[in-house]
């Protein structure tokens, strides 16, 4: 290697560390705050070294009832991807083998349209129908956001299975719908989990839909926590470990998943 | 081959359910927001919608508040996507070469786009607070002056974009990685031939192989850019002085908290409109440019 090359290298590896470090600080600023009391927050020589403390996060879960939020979080995320599976999953199936490209089109739509143009008829809908504050509808709300991720990822995935494998099925006497359910369903994992995965981030991460629909009993995690920006005092340290609570979930599934995140994310990039 | 009923209709048992779905949650609410666009109403059991025609419309097209933010949401959409495109195409090309660690920075890439945004959101807050925020230490540490940037009405939308951009760019970089990896060696290696260097390479060989790739990724950003919520909420919430009340803020505030549905609504069909008006722009121009190649 010529001493050119090595300077290219060199300035290359400075300039990828520096990227990263930039894309890495807010996790890191948020991790360091978050152990650190109201007092060491505001002096700024205890940067870096400074005597961790736990208390943030015992208030959290103590004085603020966290437990229940991530309840709450839990069970609209993952009811929002389950009915979407369930309703997602045969029209993918229908749109890709019956060239109902049309349909899917007016699905992607979904996406493109600005969240906020339902929410007017919704809430009053849903106040009629005295749901707001419910799961039912903060689940009906989310599904919304979770749908057209499903059905977009889930007709790519259906397009690429070859016919034949449904054709052997009927030849042994299956329904068209056993077929769906005992041959196509078992080998779509990788699909399914893909969409599944993105479904529950944007739910979970979803705040617009939730400050409106949900109320103190169905409050999930990013409606609560702005909630107790607003109401108290900036108290950082809890706000950072309540920062830090709400995104470990979402990371820890990108971190294992991170292949099926990327893909999830790109195939809307390649179907434009 | 066994055809019964449920298995000869299965196209339409099958798509039936998320059609409804779609029609219920999606195709009413729109249908709904235009036709309460015509009327005044605050969501009040007692004063039922009145008519009041175009009124609406016309109030709004004179109301200065709408068209500051129909400016805010121009210059955050603009300012966000150009900087996001350039930047993502950037990094791709810096992180397309192999080194260690490659996986490790992807991965962290990955992390600004799936973390919840208003918690990303009291992040930044943190970091911009003029007293002990990390930007102002940064600032002061390279001997520049301290600023107030999510306080200052001139500075706060520039600090909302540049949490979009840390937030975004990875997601075009990735794109654009994806994208990379589809060119073809042989026309290097013809430019290598010919004696071509680093840059005429990727003026010449790698921009207009990645044009489409880039114009796909644009458009993803635009759609979503333009609908900014959630970050401006959790920091701003359109403040100081209206200075990040963007199209999608004000409509809110419009209708959740001055309850002018009508109003709200109105706001929100031109809102509408612009989005659904730009995406097809592009999906034209996308078209177009495609024709060209072929």
């Amino acid at each position: 290697m010529n001493k050119h090359k090595k300077a290219a290298n060199l300035i290359f590896g400075g300039l990828t560390i520096m990227v990263l470090l930039l894309f890495a600080f807010p996790f890191f600023w948020m991790l360091l705050a978050s152990f650190k009391t109201q007092g060491q927050i505001m002096s700024t020589d205890q940067l870096f070294i400074f005597k961790p403390t736990m208390d943030n996060y015992t208030d959290v879960f103590k004085e603020y009832d966290f437990l229940k939020y991530i309840f709450n979080s839990f069970v609209v995320a993952l009811g929002s991807t389950l009915f979407a599976l369930l309703l997602g999953l045969p029209a993918a199936y229908a749109i890709a083998r019956h060239n109902l490209q049309k349909l899917g089109l007016v699905i992607l739509v979904a996406r493109i349209i600005p969240g906020i143009t339902f929410l007017i008829p919704w809430f009053i809908l849903f106040s009629k129908l005295e749901l707001i504050d419910t799961f039912p509808s903060l689940i009906l709300s989310h599904m919304l956001v979770g749908l057209p991720f499903i059905i977009w990822i889930m007709i790519s995935f259906f397009e690429a299975l070859p016919t034949e494998i449904e054709e052997s099925g009927l030849i042994d006497g299956c329904t068209r719908h056993q077929v769906f359910m005992r041959i196509i369903l078992p080998i779509s994992g990788p699909g399914i989990i893909t969409s599944s995965l993105l479904s529950f981030i944007f739910s979970w991460n979803n705040f617009m839909f939730s400050i409106i629909l949900a109320g103190d009993q169905t409050k999930p995690l990013p409606v609560a926590v702005f909630n107790f920006m607003s109401y108290s005092e900036i108290n950082w340290g809890g706000l950072m470990a309540a920062a830090c609570i709400i995104t470990l979930p979402v990371l820890i599934i990108a971190l294992l998943a991170q292949r099926y995140v990327v893909s999830g994310l790109a195939a809307g990039a390649v179907k434009g | 081959m066994q055809y019964n009923w449920f298995d000869r209709n299965l196209k339409w048992i099958y798509t039936m359910p998320a059609v409804i779905f779609v029609l219920v949650m999606m195709v009413f609410p729109i249908l709904y927001t235009v036709r309460i666009s015509f009327f005044e109403w605050s969501m009040s059991a007692i004063t039922p919608p009145k008519w009041v025609g175009l009124d609406n419309y016309m109030t709004l097209l004179k109301d200065t508040r709408f068209w500051g933010a129909v400016r805010s949401t121009m210059f955050f959409t603009v300012a966000a996507l150009a900087v996001e495109v350039v930047l993502g195409v950037a990094i791709a090309l810096l992180l397309t070469r192999d080194f260690r660690g490659k996986n490790v920075m992807k991965t962290i890439f990955l992390l600004p786009m799936v973390s919840t945004p208003v918690a990303m959101g009291l992040v930044w807050q943190l970091i911009y607070e003029p007293t002990i925020g990390a930007a102002n230490m940064l600032l002061k540490a390279v001997g520049l002056k301290p600023q107030l940037w999510l306080a200052s009405p001139d500075q706060a939308i520039s600090s909302l974009i540049i949490v979009d951009v840390w937030q975004w760019t990875p997601m075009i970089a990735l794109i654009v990685m994806a994208g990379l990896a589809t060119i073809p060696t042989d026309p290097y290696e013809a430019a290598d031939v010919d004696g071509a260097g680093r840059w005429r390479k990727f003026i010449s060989i790698t921009l207009p192989l990645l044009k489409p790739t880039i114009m796909v990724a644009a458009m993803l950003r635009l759609i979503d850019v333009l609908k900014t919520f959630d970050i401006i909420y959790a920091t701003t919430q359109g403040g100081p002085n209206l200075a990040t009340e963007t199209l999608n803020i004000y409509g809110y505030v419009l209708g959740f908290q001055y309850f002018k549905l009508g109003m709200a609504s109105s706001l929100l069909v031109l809102f509408f409109a612009l989005v659904m008006g730009l995406t097809i722009v592009m999906i034209w121009m996308r078209k177009r440019m495609e024709g060209r190649y072929e």
